[in-house]
């Protein structure tokens, strides 16, 4: 339980490092998967714990949320790419309003 | 079984770990997928499967297949030979090939030696599609929904402007 849990910290600790640092699009979304799958994983883990299937039932729930994000996300990025010729998330920061 | 848990979570870290100090998106997207599927062996281990197969099939299936499409969309430019030889040289897919073969090595240990590797906090199928189609039966359509969402979403953002830009280039032309 606490080793799992500990794991699940790990990974979105270390996926939110990823987020912060990294400066590529394509990065940012996958960092977002990498701190998804760790939620996912403390639900499945906390679902294990009590031996109830509403741990698993939230994962799958979490599992779609993130093809939906990534579908979107990933065209979006495409859109950004033709648009600016780059996928630096900092030179997106001339976007007001 | 202990044992299986901290070797998959290590897996987990290390790629993770690989994952994010990578420069080119390619090998990153190999380290990613060896992540995934260390977190559903992590899964398997913990008792849960159902979720163990849908992490593979979904996470390391379709999503990113839906990365690496987009990685090679991208990357349509004037040097893509060149990167391309240089993804093939050996020095780039030993890491993953033997992260992944470790658990590889793990999963077959499981399935053969193991016959109760889904130990004491174990939940069967049968009892999360009972849960998931019972009491979850707004979510399930709500997840439908959102799908269909993010697909119409997807289909406009990624449309509209190849639609522009023909318009754009017929009137140049």
């Amino acid at each position: 339980m606490r080793n799992g849990l500990l794991l699940a910290g790990i990974l979105f600790s270390l996926g939110l490092t990823s987020l912060l640092v990294r400066r590529n699009l394509i990065f940012v979304l996958m960092s977002l998967e990498v701190m998804l799958n760790a939620a996912g994983l403390a639900f499945v883990v906390a679902g294990a714990r009590w031996h109830q299937a509403d741990g698993q039932i939230m994962f799958l729930f979490i599992l779609a949320m993130a093809a939906a994000e990534v579908a979107v996300g990933l065209a979006l990025a495409v859109e950004i790419y033709r648009r600016f010729k780059s996928l630096d998330v900092d030179k997106l920061s001339n976007m007001k309003g | 079984m202990e044992l299986a848990f901290y070797i998959a979570g290590a897996v987990a870290v290390l790629s993770t770990i690989l994952m994010l100090t990578r420069l080119n998106i390619v090998h990153a997207l190999l380290y990613l997928i060896v992540s995934l599927l260390a977190v559903a062996v992590v899964f398997y281990v913990l008792g849960a499967p159902f979720v163990a197969a849908l992490e593979v099939i979904v996470y390391a299936g379709a999503i990113m297949v839906l990365f690496v499409f987009v990685v090679m969309m991208l990357n349509l430019g004037k040097h893509s030979v060149e990167v391309e030889r240089q993804w093939l040289t050996p020095g780039i897919w030993t890491g993953p090939v033997l992260l992944a073969s470790v658990l590889l090595i793990e999963v077959v240990y499981l399935m053969r030696g193991v016959p109760a590797a889904s130990g004491s906090g174990a939940v069967d199928p049968k009892a999360v599609g009972t849960a998931l189609f019972g009491p979850y039966l707004i979510g399930v359509d709500l997840a439908s929904m959102l799908l269909l969402a993010g697909l119409v979403g997807a289909y406009h953002v990624g449309f509209r402007k190849s639609e522009k830009s023909g318009n754009r280039t017929g009137d140049a032309t």
